[in-house]
């Protein structure tokens, strides 16, 4: 079990590397247009040249990426071109913004597609099942940039029960985060309902199910101590890579209702070309879901007896 | 609840006219018709029948659990009395369980992985006899001790996965007679298990049926089982009971052309390849919507009469009234049953050619990886399997050689290496004179390769679905017949088809289209396509019925007979092996402990694992009598072979202190008679046969 | 003797061809999502003939649907008289009212009907295109690797983990930013982000059927590497493979729009779904219809291929 943990988060590291490299690549490797897009298009030649001078940028390219890399792990990110102050100073108040918003969504969507995918799962060709099926596809074919107006439509437009956008500019408040969370639940709890049915009806028709229902058991004990353990191994796994969706989802949603998270970050950093901005969000995203990808390899072994005890 | 009798007197069972349904898309099928059953207390009848006969669908109706799809058409099932039929939930939940439980085909996936067994054990007594938790852990430990599993303890604190097939199967039974119920359903219940540790599982339901107040239905397709396990047998066709009665009665009397027929098709210690062949049932088993009309078995019957066979329903009739012997045959009475005895056509003993293989030293390591941090501390990166430890044996021109062992001995190791789908790791493999073993398929020349070919196990695998059977024969001639024009290569096709006895219309077809046995023959066909001089076959009629199985069987002895094939014959199936092969060879753990020829092996001096191995074979014959040898424990884990002799850890005969500690000898027991065995050879000359044939006559008399 | 074997009759091949079509009368579901994805193929094919203006012209700005366009003759749109295009719309006689904005027109005065049909074309195009090229790429290595394990399975597994670590939409960022963006820069990016999820699936299908005995037999017989994979393996992995080409090119649609929404999509001005809801957005509070409607067209086919790929695997797992 430890070594199996030890392992997990070697190769976690192993991967980090790779795309600290592959980061650092596409976006330093040529120091002179490092500099065109730190001093901006007007910039002379020679204006270019002392900054690289002065910042290492002739140094051989291995050592600026250790260097980086240093700088990076003790939260050094470089400075913003755009907020004209440190990366850190912008990042982390984004990225605690779209934690409120992950979490909300969470939170809604873990309980929901559950819930509902067991329903489905439990009885398979019921009304129950099919009418869960068909609204879950429904919802996970409206991509977040058709919900989103559909949604602003409904409550802003035609209800104007809701405010449209959510900039937090008066201070937090939770009208504000309602659609922004919608709009990601819409959309991501019906794969993760597809999936726990497709879990719970696959466990219903095993033949341990068979022989519990064989030994006398009630309906109610079946299906929690015999079915469930089982058929929601394979839900955790996927709501542990569904953080991954969620932050392309976010990009989305904080850029439509004009939310400032971590998101709408990398997006402005990105169209104004604001290199360091763009590394630190990449490097963060991919070390959130890398993170939670390893969590769910180790969550899954614990859940798993037949894997654990090998 | 409470509505059954804990005193009921009559019958605990009767099923009364029983018809069962289920609905398809296409129509509903009748799968159960007319089905009768009276089970006494403290007996014990047997179901028996190939697949598709209903057997299982009978015993899921008692328990009243056929899906959304199945009913009840027609008829009552009465336990103790009451219409199962009248129960509501709660009555049934009280049923199930605790009156009438049930034990499965694969105890592996009938067991919940996710839960120690403790759990699954002790929720019986807690639901049924509202036992509390100290009372159902203490019932629970002392059913694992009756069923013969040692260390209860730590048994109760495992997960399913933890133990092997046998113990499982052990616990599933513990299960079901937690609650001590009236009767017991085994469905197929050691199908999924080794022969030697099937043997153990019997003697327990054997030993069970005396002990318990219980009732029970086996449900086989194994008529050596139902002999060594029942009272009374029912033999189910196409839905129906054909023919029931006392075992003895109908194994040595039976009244119905079909029961004959399953008997004919069965390798008997009496069948002999020359003297006496197999003989098939002809034909196949109709499909349920598809039935003929009177007789379902008529088709297929060589009594059949035309006008009196094939109109309206037939009912049972009564052979024996004493023994309540009935058969669902009009002619019964008229059969010269004595006559068909005979009239069996002689093949002549086959003369064996030269020298076509010859294996010496081979040895075949897999390393396993092995990442533990132990293991890397260690320093030590792998682990070896030794999956064939220095295999020496030959075989010649027309000869059939049998490879013989349980699950992990390392035949099928020994194939692929014989095939170059795996190299050797030491020794030699000499084909056609010239050593192979280190040779990849890939690499050999394609006149080795069309020379050595396999047919396979699986029927529902060996072909690819997605090609058609005409495609597929063609691929292959075309790789190996140096024949390339399209004409040519379909007509050797056609003549392929021909020769395996399937009707030329099959080129187009699928091999979804095909039935178990059909898909062998073009396995079949596809291996001799290229005139090979040697062909290995793994397992090829084991997952076939009784019936088709003969018919596969004979028809590669055929072939193999007009080609002066080489054959090699890996099976589990002793009975098939002494039916078909020249020469034999024993297995064990990557290790050959005997060879011979057949009746070497078949009778003293025995490698006691050869022992072992004959006497765990069910044979349906009363007139056999067998030396009961249970074999202690599992198989050992190739990863972690025992030292010594790789069979001291479940031999009946070892010695401690040199067993346990030597490598065995390889003691000479008459010209290629070998047996690699500690115990000296007059010893194991002394040790008296396990298969005896009694007198046909005594036994009928005794 | 040649005589002796007279071939059977081969079925014909429409029956071989389109039999396992038939299969999907039998599922609702996916009937439904047939018909709304042929209906956006029939309206990308025939969008020349069914868009009343053209797609790109302004006319008449901020116009709530169904109002009427009023225009003379002779005015110019994209170079073409408005007479000939009022012409060409059947059953217009009046030649002045040249016809309706059914669904209105954005800031610029584009007909958003107009921009939505030949919106299909652009998304029909390159979603198709980018999955087809994707599968292309992941499928023969998926059968490599999941055939031959060893390092080719190693080395393969590890890149696609490292691209899979990245969400979605970081890497589209991440690529977009770095490289010009052009059309094919974007179908590329689609590819090279897609390729390995189809990988991972090809080769654990290519794990489980690797073990066939109908693939030993192959071996057996001396058969090479190409024929294992693509004829003995591939064939019998296309059941999940198209359910799962259907899932990918709606979430390839999803994709492509989303890019354009955010600002990294096809170069303007044609029309394109993503960026109309995007350039609606600003007006959503008081004229909706701009990027709603574009909202419902791209549900609407996402949600065809969604309901075709369940429609088929209801189908596929029936026999």
């Amino acid at each position: 079990m430890l070594v199996l943990v030890a392992r997990r988060f070697g190769s976690m590291i192993l991967v980090m590397l790779v795309v600290s490299m592959l980061t650092f690549l596409a976006l330093e490797a040529d120091p002179g247009n490092v500099a065109t897009k730190v001093l901006g298009p007007y910039s002379t030649e020679q204006q270019r040249d002392i900054w690289m001078e002065r910042n290492g940028y002739n140094d051989p390219l291995p050592e600026r990426y250790l260097r980086w890399l240093g700088n990076f792990l003790q939260g050094d990110f470089g400075e913003s071109t755009r907020f004209r102050t440190d990366v850190a100073d912008v990042l982390w108040p984004r990225l605690g913004n779209t934690a409120i918003l992950a979490v909300a969504t969470m939170a809604l969507v873990i309980p929901l597609s559950l819930v509902l995918g067991v329903l489905a799962g439990m009885r398979e060709g019921s009304a129950t099942d099919r009418t869960i099926s068909v609204v879950s596809i429904f919802t996970t074919s409206i991509p977040e940039i058709a919900s989103a107006p559909i949604l602003t439509f409904i409550f802003v437009f035609l209800l104007g029960i809701l405010p449209g956008t959510s900039s937090f500019q008066d201070g937090f408040s939770i009208t504000q985060l309602i659609l922004p969370t919608l709009v990601l639940v819409l959309y991501d709890f019906g794969y993760v309902t597809r999936m726990t049915r497709a879990s719970m009806a696959e466990v219903m028709t095993t033949n341990y199910i068979r022989t519990a229902t064989l030994k006398g058991l009630p309906y109610r004990r079946i299906i929690v101590k015999h079915a469930l353990r089982n058929a929601l191994i394979a839900p955790f796994t996927v709501v542990m890579l569904q953080i991954n969706w969620l932050l392309s989802g976010v990009i989305v949603v904080e850029l439509f209702f004009a939310y400032k998270g971590f998101g709408a970050l990398l997006l402005e950093a990105a169209l104004n070309q604001d290199i360091y901005v763009i590394e630190a969000c990449a490097m963060i995203a991919v070390f959130v879901a890398v993170g939670t990808q390893a969590l769910s390899d180790i969550g899954y072994t614990v859940l798993n007896p037949r894997i654990r005890f090998n | 609840m409470g509505r059954f009798r804990a005193d009921w007197e009559g019958p605990v069972l009767e099923c009364r006219d029983l018809s069962i349904s289920y609905d398809t898309r296409a129509a509903q099928i009748p799968a159960v018709q007319d089905f009768n059953l009276v089970l006494n207390r403290n007996e014990t009848i047997g179901l028996v029948g190939e697949s598709g006969c209903g057997k299982s669908t009978v015993a899921m109706a008692i328990m009243r659990y056929m899906g959304k799809n199945g009913a009840i058409t027609g008829g009552q099932v009465l336990y103790k009395g009451i219409d199962l039929a009248t129960l509501t939930d709660a009555q049934l939940r009280a049923l199930r369980g605790n009156e009438i439980a049930m034990v499965y085909q694969e105890p592996m996936a009938s067991l919940n992985p996710a839960m120690k067994l403790d759990r699954q054990l002790m929720e019986v007594p807690i639901y049924h006899d509202g036992a509390g938790e100290e009372e159902a852990r203490r019932r629970a430990l002392d059913m694992l001790a009756k069923v013969k599993l040692p260390d209860p303890e730590r048994v109760m604190a495992s997960y399913p996965h933890q133990i092997s097939g046998g113990q499982q199967q052990r616990v599933v039974i513990a299960m079901a007679l937690l609650s001590q119920p009236s009767l017991l359903l085994l469905d197929e219940p050691t199908t999924a298990l080794d022969v030697t540790v099937e043997a153990g599982i019997v003697e327990l339901i054997a030993e069970l049926a005396k002990q318990q107040e219980t009732s029970m239905i086996y449900i086989s397709h194994n008529l050596g089982l139902i002999l060594e396990t029942c009272d009374r047998i029912n033999v189910m066709y196409s839905g129906q009971v054909v023919e029931e009665g006392r075992v003895a009665d109908v194994f040595d009397r039976m009244r119905h052309p079909y029961t004959r027929g399953l008997f004919g098709a069965i390798p008997l210690p009496s069948a002999d390849k020359t003297a006496r062949p197999l003989r098939a049932i002809r034909g196949q088993l109709p499909l349920p919507h598809a039935r003929p009309e009177g007789c379902y078995f008529g088709p297929r019957c060589d009594h059949f009469q035309a006008g009196r066979c094939d109109q309206g329903p037939i009912a049972m009739e009564s052979v024996d009234p004493d023994s309540n012997q009935g058969a669902r045959c009009l002619r019964w009475d008229e059969i010269d049953w004595a006559r068909d005895e005979e009239g069996f056509t002689q093949a002549p003993h086959p003369t064996f050619g030269e020298e076509v293989l010859s294996v010496e030293a081979m040895k075949k390591y897999y390393t396993l990886s092995d990442g533990s941090l132990a293991a890397i501390i260690a320093g030590k990166q792998t682990r070896q399997i030794k999956a064939n430890e220095s295999i020496t044996f030959l075989a010649r021109e027309a000869e059939t050689v049998a490879i013989v062992g349980e699950s992990g001995c390392g035949k099928s190791t020994l194939a692929k290496v014989l095939l170059g789908l795996e190299t050797a790791t030491d020794g030699q493999v000499n084909f056609h004179g010239q050593d192979l073993g280190k040779t990849q398929v890939q690499r050999r020349k394609r006149e080795d390769v069309k020379a050595m070919q396999m047919v396979f196990q699986n029927p529902f695998d060996t072909l690819n679905p997605s090609h058609t059977v005409g495609a597929q024969l063609g691929r292959v001639i075309r790789k190996f017949g140096g024949i390339n024009d399209g004409d040519a290569v379909r007509r050797r096709v056609m003549q392929l088809l021909d020769i395996v006895k399937l009707p030329a219309d099959f080129y187009y077809r699928r091999p979804r289209q095909l039935s178990g046995g059909q898909k062998q023959r073009v396995g079949i066909a596809r291996a001799f396509a290229g005139n090979p001089t040697m062909v290995v076959a793994d397992e090829p009629v084991s997952a076939l019925d009784v019936s088709v199985a003969a018919a596969v069987t004979g028809l590669l002895m055929d072939i193999q007979r007009s080609y002066r094939t080489t054959l090699l014959f890996i099976s589990h199936d002793l009975s098939l092996v002494r039916y078909l092969a020249d020469r034999v060879v024993v297995m064990y753990l990557g290790h050959i402990v005997e060879q011979g020829t057949t009746e070497e092996i078949f009778s003293p001096p025995y490698h006691p694992y050869t022992e072992a191995l004959l006497s765990a074979v069910p044979i349906a014959d009363t007139s056999i009598e067998k030396k009961r040898i249970i074999l202690e424990g599992s198989l050992p884990s190739v990863i972690d072979p025992p030292k010594g002799c790789a069979f001291h850890t479940r031999c009946h005969r070892k010695t401690e202190g040199l067993c346990d500690r030597e490598t065995p000898p390889k003691i000479a027991a008459g010209p290629g008679h070998e047996i690699l065995c500690h115990i000296p050879l007059e010893d194991l000359a002394a040790i008296e046969p396990v298969i005896v044939q009694k007198d046909k006559a005594a036994a009928a008399r005794g | 003797m040649a005589d002796a074997f007279s071939l059977p009759k081969r079925p014909s091949l429409a029956v071989r061809v389109f039999g396992p079509f038939l299969l999907l009368r039998e599922s609702w579901v996916g009937m439904i999502g047939l018909s709304l994805v042929l209906f956006w193929v029939l309206v990308a094919l025939f969008a020349p003939v069914l868009a009343p203006f053209p797609p790109n012209a302004p006319l008449m700005a901020l116009q709530v649907p169904g109002a009427d366009y009023p225009t003379a003759p002779s005015t110019l749109i994209d170079g073409v008289p408005a007479a000939e295009i009022c012409a060409a719309i059947p059953g217009n006689a009046a030649q002045v009212d040249c016809g309706t904005f059914w669904l209105g027109t954005d800031l610029v005065g584009r007909d958003v009907l107009s921009r939505i049909i030949f919106g299909a074309q652009q998304v029909l195009i390159y979603a198709p295109l980018a999955t087809f090229l994707a599968y292309l790429v992941g499928i023969p290595m998926g059968l490599w690797a999941g055939y031959s394990r060893g390092m080719a399975d190693a080395v393969f597994s590890f890149i696609s983990n490292v691209i899979l670590s990245f969400p979605v939409l970081v890497l589209y960022v991440l690529i977009l930013v770095t490289l010009p963006r052009s059309a094919a820069i974007i179908v590329a990016a689609v590819v090279f982000a897609a390729a390995p999820g189809i990988f991972r699936i090809v080769r654990g299908l290519a794990m489980d059927l690797r073990a066939r005995e109908y693939v030993a037999a192959a071996e057996t017989r001396g058969e090479p590497l190409w024929y294992i994979l693509f004829m003995e393996i591939l064939p019998n992995a296309r059941g999940p493979l198209i359910v799962d080409a259907m899932l990918r090119l709606g979430y390839v649609i999803i994709t492509i729009g989303t890019l354009a929404f955010i600002g990294l999509g096809m170069p303007p001005p044609d029309p394109d779904w993503g960026r109309m809801i995007a350039e609606g957005r600003t007006t959503i509070n008081f004229m909706p219809h701009m990027a709603l409607f574009p909202c419902l067209a791209i549900s609407s086919l996402v949600l065809g291929f969604n309901l075709l790929a369940d429609g088929l695997r209801e189908v596929s797992l029936r026999d």
